[in-house]
């Protein structure tokens, strides 16, 4: 991986600009997952959690690292979980059943 | 090897892109969430090469995970959607926290002092980690209702949270120029989290869509801040993302209100009010309250009706009695849709979530601008739990703490039914006017009984 901070620096930036085009064409309905979800893409900080846990060796480390382990978990599965839940629930104006009526039978 | 494990965090950043831009309609923005989940899945399993298990490591590594999972799922299942703002709060917190702690530890291993491309963001990940932990456990138990909804405010409270961060500046420069000892990033640590809770406690239940989305950008910042100390690319990418996110939301949401964010977070709200409550003066105007049969008449009679919902739905956990009322009103004909204020609730999107459990279709859900011109041609506006957003003191009295706020155009209606519990003012403490209107009819009552019995007396109709 990269060392460099002057490289590092280039990915933040570029990062914030895309992070602003992609984020401002979410529809106001869909702010509550939107929120919920980029919730658990900062759930990756259990990579860096999992690294310091990883090489523990005294008390110190093993505390912390535990801790920052569990924490991290809690916020990629619950984070991901609780989104799909509310993305499951968004549906169209009754749309399937009358799609399905206008539909020819398949499978002849 | 390290080329495979990088081009497998660019993958997972690019899917986290992608994932997000799936975001941009209701109907792929499942697929978007999970097309995330697998960017992080790769990422967790791009980590393993770099990983040097020691003994006592690899048991922390797989307790945490076996502890962790488990609890987030089943929290995540188990949450009722009215409850939903504590819950992003809570898993929001405990990402800071993590990220706080992970920068920690990097400190802790330099023998020797960190160059200051490596102090800078050490610092910074402890700090902001810091204060959008403590901050999002704050907002947690005010939601949650631990704590008093209502701002708590104490004489020289500025100053003590002043006094503080200038204190936390003072370690940090200090972390940054010649220390690297816990001795200075402990106590750093602890004050960030003592910022954290002091600079919550102050804001009211009404501005938390404020508050949450700027935990939300904090936490995203914390994590990139750590992806520097790690110099881990996908971790500098995923938390400037969600920074970014966090960032426009908070804007959003405070043009919403009609406020600069410093107002939000500075300006306690019972501390305007004692002034402007005087300016209103209702005084002497009496209320009109509506029977239950006369109120189901006039919702059934009628062409066109809008719902205005506000925290007081979610409260009563009123969403299906009110989609069983539309549905009804829907069946005689009556042409309905919902009119969602952007700060209306608890967090950005909230009714949205609270009503599309309720199977309310999503192209029923219709925002401020494409809804405010449509009162006037309306019979009647159906005011559920909802107050701050309807008051047109928002418009009309310059002194009021709303003044400039963008509301929905409710006045406009012909008819205006308001259900409350009682006559007491909404969570900025300011007397609507709106209620004492002549056009407005009171359905006093805890929302899901009123709409229930509602439900009975149009059937009735």
């Amino acid at each position: 991986m990269s060392t460099d901070p002057l490289n590092e620096f280039t990915f933040f930036v570029l990062a914030v600009f895309v992070g602003i085009e992609v984020i401002s064409k979410v529809p106001t309905i869909l702010h509550t997952p939107l929120m919920s979800g980029t919730n658990a893409i900062h759930g990756i900080i259990l990579v860096g959690a999992i690294l310091i846990a990883s090489s523990a060796g005294d008390a110190v480390h093993v505390v912390v690292g535990l801790v920052a382990v569990i924490l991290a978990t809690l916020n990629v599965v619950g984070g991901f979980v609780v989104t799909d839940r509310m993305l499951e629930m968004f549906k169209g104006r009754q749309a399937p059943p009358a799609q399905r009526e206008q539909r020819p039978p398949s499978g002849r | 090897m390290k080329l495979a494990v990088s081009l497998a965090y660019l993958l997972a950043a690019v899917l986290f892109i992608l994932g997000l831009s799936q975001l941009s309609s209701p109907k792929g923005a499942r697929r978007g969430n999970q097309t995330a989940a697998v960017g992080m899945a790769i990422a967790l399993a791009a980590t393993l090469p770099l990983l040097h298990f020691t003994t006592a490591g690899l048991v922390v590594t797989l307790v945490g995970i076996l502890v962790g999972a488990p609890i987030g799922a089943v929290a995540a299942r188990r949450v009722h959607m009215t409850a939903m703002p504590q819950m992003v709060a809570l898993f929001n917190g405990v990402g800071g926290g993590a990220a706080s702690l992970v920068s920690i530890v990097e400190l802790l291993d330099r023998s020797q002092h960190p160059a200051f491309q490596l102090a800078l963001p050490s610092v910074l990940s402890i700090v902001i980690g810091g204060v959008s932990f403590a901050g999002s456990m704050v907002a947690f138990a005010k939601l949650q209702g631990l704590l008093t909804g209502t701002p708590i405010t104490y004489p020289g409270q500025q100053l003590v949270n002043g006094l503080i961060a200038v204190v936390i500046l003072g370690l940090a420069a200090s972390v940054l120029a010649i220390s690297s000892s816990p001795a200075t990033f402990i106590p750093l640590l602890a004050l960030a989290l003592l910022l954290g809770v002091a600079f919550v406690l102050p804001i009211g239940g009404a501005d938390m869509p404020v508050v949450i989305s700027m935990l939300n950008a904090f936490t995203g910042l914390a994590v990139a801040a750590g992806g520097f100390v790690l110099g881990n690319f996908a971790l500098i990418v995923a938390g400037t993302l969600v920074g970014a996110s966090g960032t426009l939301l908070t804007k959003l949401m405070s043009d919403a209100m009609g406020r600069s964010l410093g107002n939000v977070l500075f300006g306690a709200f019972g501390q305007v009010q004692a002034g402007a409550g005087a300016a209103v003066g209702t005084e002497g105007k009496s209320v009109r309250a509506g029977s239950v049969d006369d109120i189901a008449t006039l919702l059934a009679y009628s062409r066109r009706v809008i719902i205005v919902p506000g925290y007081g739905l979610a409260v009563a956990q009123a969403q299906h009695a009110l989609k069983e009322l539309v549905d009804l009103l829907e069946g005689r004909g009556v042409e309905v849709s919902y009119a969602i204020h952007p700060v209306a609730g608890r967090m950005p999107g909230h009714m949205n979530v609270l009503l599309a459990e309720a199977n309310v279709p999503y192209d029923q859900l219709k925002e401020m601008d494409q809804v405010n011109d449509e009162f006037k041609i309306t019979d009647v506006a159906l005011v559920v739990g909802a107050n701050d957003v309807v008051n047109p003191a928002a418009r009309n009295t310059p002194g009021s703490p709303i003044y400039g706020m963008p509301i929905l155009n409710a006045d406009q209606a012909r008819n205006i039914v308001f259900m409350k519990r009682s006559m007491r003012p909404g969570f900025a403490g300011i007397d609507n006017e709106l209620l004492y209107d002549p056009k407005t009819v009171m359905f006093f009552g805890d929302a899901k009984d009123s709409l229930s019995k509602l439900v009975n007396a149009v059937k009735a109709a």
